[in-house]
């Protein structure tokens, strides 16, 4: 067998055609019993292994070649998230079946509020950050031609004449005819792709067969394992260098790990395409173990490609140059249709995926914002439209891969593109792996992470690719921008120890993370994103009925319209009459519910995105705010416990307070109570004892008829004194309840204080005379004018004067009374020469009922209310009544009272 | 000759006719008008009966009787308590100090004479070996 270009290129379009009819058969066959094979969880983990790509294929021997084992890291990442599916993987896919997801812009889109802006962001970064990797794949189909018409004695055939961009036009625009072809003959419920993924793990036994029998056959050629070992030993290659673990080792495992999670296709079949979820456990395995069953070959032929090939030959190409320098044309050709499998399903699956995006998150809300009436269009239009846009956005695609490509030329190596690619897809692993995990990230710190990441990738990662084509980025990368050395595209910040891969990926996942953390924590979440993280978080809680976000009604005719618009009328009808027939009712009479509703926008969802969809109904369903009572409902349940156990807290310390006030409250009211006791009690024993006193006399005066004269005067003479002492008593009580009260019974006027004065000491000569006491009225002032009652004010001069007599023990009793103005006050003291107030007693001489130790025992005094009421009356008229301590001998009583001013008055 | 009764009373109109009631039933009285005076006059008079105020200044009716029952030479005293206020409270503090009979101010005339008269035949009786 002679292998000539032609030849290789009419067994790709055979293997292509292949390819299709295993799609055909696949699409055909996936809903029936005989498709069993292709919900299989081995389809599955085959589909998966679309990750090993023409990089793989080709590329992991050259960097074996370059780099020793540095090609472990790219399988070793993949293998420990798949190792630990339970954590991410799993609740990925039960996340995107629930929610209808169908990419991972939808995904970050559903998570951050069915933000818009979220999944054009992500799209576009997307479609830029996977243009290196389509790159790749084009470099390698067309290198993989241009060795076999290198080693072809028959030339370049049908190639005669086009050179390797040439070539790689030609491959592209194939593929981008290809890709149309496969991917987008329908919109599909969900995404779901079944031929598709068979002809994808058609493929991925293709390639792992092919690079398995070249392997084989370099053992074979070299003798054995340990010939081909001792051979490179001896040649000085030692492929295991020890520097190869290193920063860069943790950032390309890293990156890696993130690559299997991030990149669209790899979202696309193992969570898009996913029809089992039970399926993953299998992966778990499975994909590892083909992981591992790819690399295993790859040491023993980059060592046999680097001791037996003419220095100067690419590595990378080393499983295809092989056989063909041993003249193993059918070997050869084998190996170079399991590159272009490698190559072929990368690109359609890759693009079939950023097309959904680019349908769903770009062309969609924009065909929604310009066309919104035009709802009696035929139901046919969005979905032409979805239709139209993938493939334009493929042939976008895949020509920004091609321009890629175009300026990188001049670079031979392809897994450095891979890296690239995987670096900038690995800025959306911060926001996604919050969406899982952190219930406060925000949709405006997503977009902030994610677009600061994404700058600090394409100026660290992206751009320095082009320095070996643009002399303005070599210098850029030597200089910086504008002499700004700090701005170095491989050493920000002036970190210049870090190799550039891992300088990149440290920076870029560093702040897109830092931004990202503290942008949630400093922004506030809006309803919908509250409701959304919560739906994301609480994945595996069960749920209580299926509440949707978008609540209102709308008609039935309004939800059937823009059902068909995007599902067509034959899956709009059913699903309608499904409804109806759940209902019980005819399909022109159906009430739609809101659950119906929330089914409706995930139907939607499936093929046109969640925010789409959410938009769309949004259009015709009104009142479409979630209610506050939904948001709480929803809201998570640790948070309500805290709220619920805080609202009781406050509760309880508001009960506490109310009960502290009421028991202070109700311990006033008892001391007011014993209060009111006491004054009873005492009253009570005052006038017990005058009641007494005439009971006695008059019962005397009843029953002993044979009383003399003189006798019975005496007693009825008692008898009046005793009512009379009742009568002041029952005066002096109501009179101190009524001052007590504030009861205002006098008015005050401008008096002169003196004359009162001497009112009431005319009042008291009689007293002080019997009791031979004498009275000093000196010194004295002339007039004095106060603002008072004439009545009121002698009162209390009686009272205070009448006291000093009375309580006067002395052998010649004498009482002094004095006044003085003194600045603004006038005083008047009267004081007596007798014993005193003793001082324990000197507090209480003011209390009611109170008559000090010399008053009870001289049986002289009142009632006790005297001093009492002649305070209250003072106080009344805004003066002050006390107690004067320090004379030497006697009690001295002083009276303050203001000077009224005329001229105060008239002001 | 012992007195028949000691009255304890501080206000004069009360003592007056107390006094006169009490001489006109036919014993021999004498009286005090203050609580410190009691016991000195229960020593030296040895009364057979006590009528004794709960009001009275310088030292309580309570304290003259507790002080009464504590000593072996006046504890076997019978004696009369007036009480004016609080007159339950009073009468119980009373009862516990060990006060033989209670009259409630304002009283009648006869009430105090007939309890009186108890005061002085019981004991008699009793005391008889």
């Amino acid at each position: 067998m002679t292998l000539t270009v032609d030849l290789v290129i009419a067994t790709a379009v055979a293997y292509v055609g292949l390819l299709f009819l295993v799609a055909y058969l696949g699409d055909r066959y996936s809903g029936s019993t005989e498709g069993g094979l292709l919900r299989s969880p081995f389809v599955y983990t085959l589909s998966i292994s679309v990750y090993c790509t023409s990089w793989t294929f080709y590329g992991a021997v050259g960097s074996a070649a370059r780099n020793g084992l540095e090609f472990v890291t790219i399988y070793l990442g993949p293998t420990i998230v798949f190792v630990g599916w339970w954590f991410i993987l799993r609740r990925l896919v039960r996340i995107s079946h629930d929610q209808r997801i169908t990419s991972i812009a939808d995904l970050l889109s559903s998570r951050f509020g069915k933000s818009s802006r979220l999944g054009v962001l992500v799209t576009l970064l997307a479609v830029i950050a996977i243009a290196p990797y389509i790159a790749l794949q084009l470099k390698a189909v067309t290198s993989s031609i241009e060795a076999v018409a290198g080693s072809s004695e028959f030339g370049r055939g049908a190639l005669e004449g086009w050179d390797e961009v040439g070539l790689a036009l030609g491959v592209a625009a194939a593929m981008a005819i290809f890709t149309i072809l496969f991917g987008t003959r329908n919109v599909d419920a969900k995404e779901q792709h079944h031929g598709v993924v068979a002809a994808i793990a058609l493929e991925a036994i293709v390639k792992l067969t092919a690079l398995v029998a070249v392997g084989v056959f370099v053992l074979y050629a070299a003798g054995g394992l340990d010939a081909l070992f001792t051979r490179a030993a001896d040649a000085g290659l030692r492929i295991h260098a020890t520097e190869t673990f290193g920063d860069r080792w943790v950032a390309s495992m890293v990156l890696a790990a993130a690559a299997i999670i991030c990149l669209p296709r790899q979202f696309q079949v193992t969570v898009v395409e996913n029809s089992d979820e039970s399926h993953l456990r299998t992966a778990s395995w499975a994909f590892p173990a083909y992981m591992l069953a790819m690399s295993l070959f790859i040491v023993p032929i980059a060592l046999h490609g680097l001791t037996t090939m003419k220095p100067g030959s690419n590595p990378d190409m080393f499983t295809l140059t092989l056989p063909l320098a041993a003249g193993q044309d059918g070997l050869a050709l084998f190996a170079f249709i399991g590159g272009f499998s490698s190559a072929t399903s990368m690109i359609i699956l890759e693009s079939i995926a950023l097309s959904i995006m680019v349908s769903n998150h770009i062309v969609v809300p924009i065909m929604l914002r310009l066309s919104s009436d035009d709802r009696g269009s035929d139901g046919l239009g969005v979905r032409r439209l979805i239709l139209n846009a993938r493939r334009l956005s493929i042939v976008l695609i895949l020509l920004l891969g091609f321009g890629y490509f175009y300026l990188t030329r001049a670079s031979d190596a392809l897994a450095p593109i891979g890296l690239i690619s995987f670096t900038g897809v690995a800025q959306f692993l911060p926001a996604i792996l919050a969406a899982l995990f952190w219930r406060d990230a925000s949709t405006r710190a997503a977009i902030a992470a994610i677009s600061v990441g994404f700058l600090i990738w394409l100026w660290s990662s992206f751009l320095p690719s082009f320095a070996s084509s643009s002399p303005v980025v070599a210098g850029i990368m030597a200089q910086g921008p504008f002499g700004i050395e700090w701005l170095r595209p491989q050493a920000l910040f002036g970190l210049e120890r870090l190799e550039p891969l891992a300088h990149a990926v440290f920076w870029s996942l560093l702040l897109n993370t830092t931004v990202l953390i503290v942008g949630s924590l400093v922004s506030t979440q809006s309803a919908l994103e509250h409701i959304q993280a919560a739906l994301f978080l609480n994945v595996f809680r069960p749920v209580a009925g299926d509440p949707s976000p978008l609540r209102g009604s709308a008609t039935v005719d309004d939800l059937f319209l823009v059902a068909r618009r995007v599902l067509g009328h034959e899956r709009a009808m059913r699903l309608f009459a499904e409804e109806a027939k759940a209902a019980g009712m005819a399909s022109t009479s159906l009430e739609p519910t809101p659950a119906f509703i929330h089914r409706l926008e995930r139907e939607l969802a499936g093929s046109i995105g969640t925010a789409s969809a959410h938009v769309m109904l949004s259009k015709v369903v009104s009142g479409d705010a979630v209610s506050l009572e939904e948001v709480m409902q929803m809201a998570d349940e640790t948070q309500q416990v805290i709220e619920h156990s805080q609202a009781l807290e406050r509760t309880s310390a508001q009960l506490r307070a109310t009960a502290e006030k009421l028991e202070f409250a109700n311990r006033q009211l008892r001391e007011v109570d014993l209060q009111k006791d006491e004054f009873l009690s005492q009253v009570s024993h005052e006038v017990r004892t005058p009641m007494t006193a005439i009971r006695a006399f008059s019962e005397i005066l009843l029953n002993e008829g044979d009383l003399d004269g003189e006798s019975g005067r005496k007693f009825v003479a008692t008898i009046h004194k005793e009512s009379l002492r009742l009568t002041s008593l029952l005066d002096e009580i109501l009179d101190l309840s009524a001052l007590e009260r504030g009861e205002r019974v006098w008015e005050s006027r401008p008096i002169d204080a003196e004359a009162s004065l001497d009112q009431a000491l005319r009042v008291c000569d009689a007293l002080a005379r019997q009791n031979g006491t004498q009275i000093r009225p000196h010194p004295r002032v002339a007039a004095a004018t106060v603002l008072a009652d004439p009545d009121r004010l002698g009162q209390v001069f009686i009272n205070l004067i009448s006291n000093a007599i009375k309580h006067n023990s002395a052998a010649s009793p004498v009482v002094t009374v004095r006044s003085r103005i003194s600045g603004e006050r006038y005083v008047v003291e009267v004081a007596d020469n007798g014993a005193g107030v003793p001082e324990q007693e000197r507090s209480r001489i003011f209390d009611k009922f109170y008559r000090g130790s010399l008053g009870e025992a001289t049986s002289k005094a009142g009632a006790g209310l005297g001093l009492p009421i002649s305070r209250e009356i003072v106080t009344r008229l805004n003066g002050s009544l006390e107690f004067v301590p320090g004379t030497s001998e006697g009690a001295c009583f002083r009276v303050t009272l203001a000077v009224h001013k005329p001229a105060a008055e008239a002001v | 000759m012992a007195t028949d009764i000691l009255i304890a009373e501080d206000e004069p109109s009360i003592l007056e006719a107390l006094s006169f009631v009490l001489l006109r039933a036919g014993w021999t009285i004498e009286s005090v008008t203050d609580g410190e005076a009691v016991m000195g006059a229960v020593r030296r008079e040895r009364p057979r009966v006590l009528v004794l105020d709960i009001m009275l200044p310088k030292r309580s009716g309570f304290e003259v009787l507790k002080q009464i029952r504590s000593d072996p030479a006046t504890s076997k005293l019978r004696v009369l308590v007036l009480t004016a206020k609080g007159q339950q409270q009073d009468r119980r503090v009373a009862e516990e100090l060990g006060a033989d009979s209670f009259v409630t101010k304002p009283y009648a005339n006869a009430d105090v004479v007939s309890a009186v008269r108890a005061l002085l035949d019981e004991p008699a009786a009793l005391a008889k070996p």
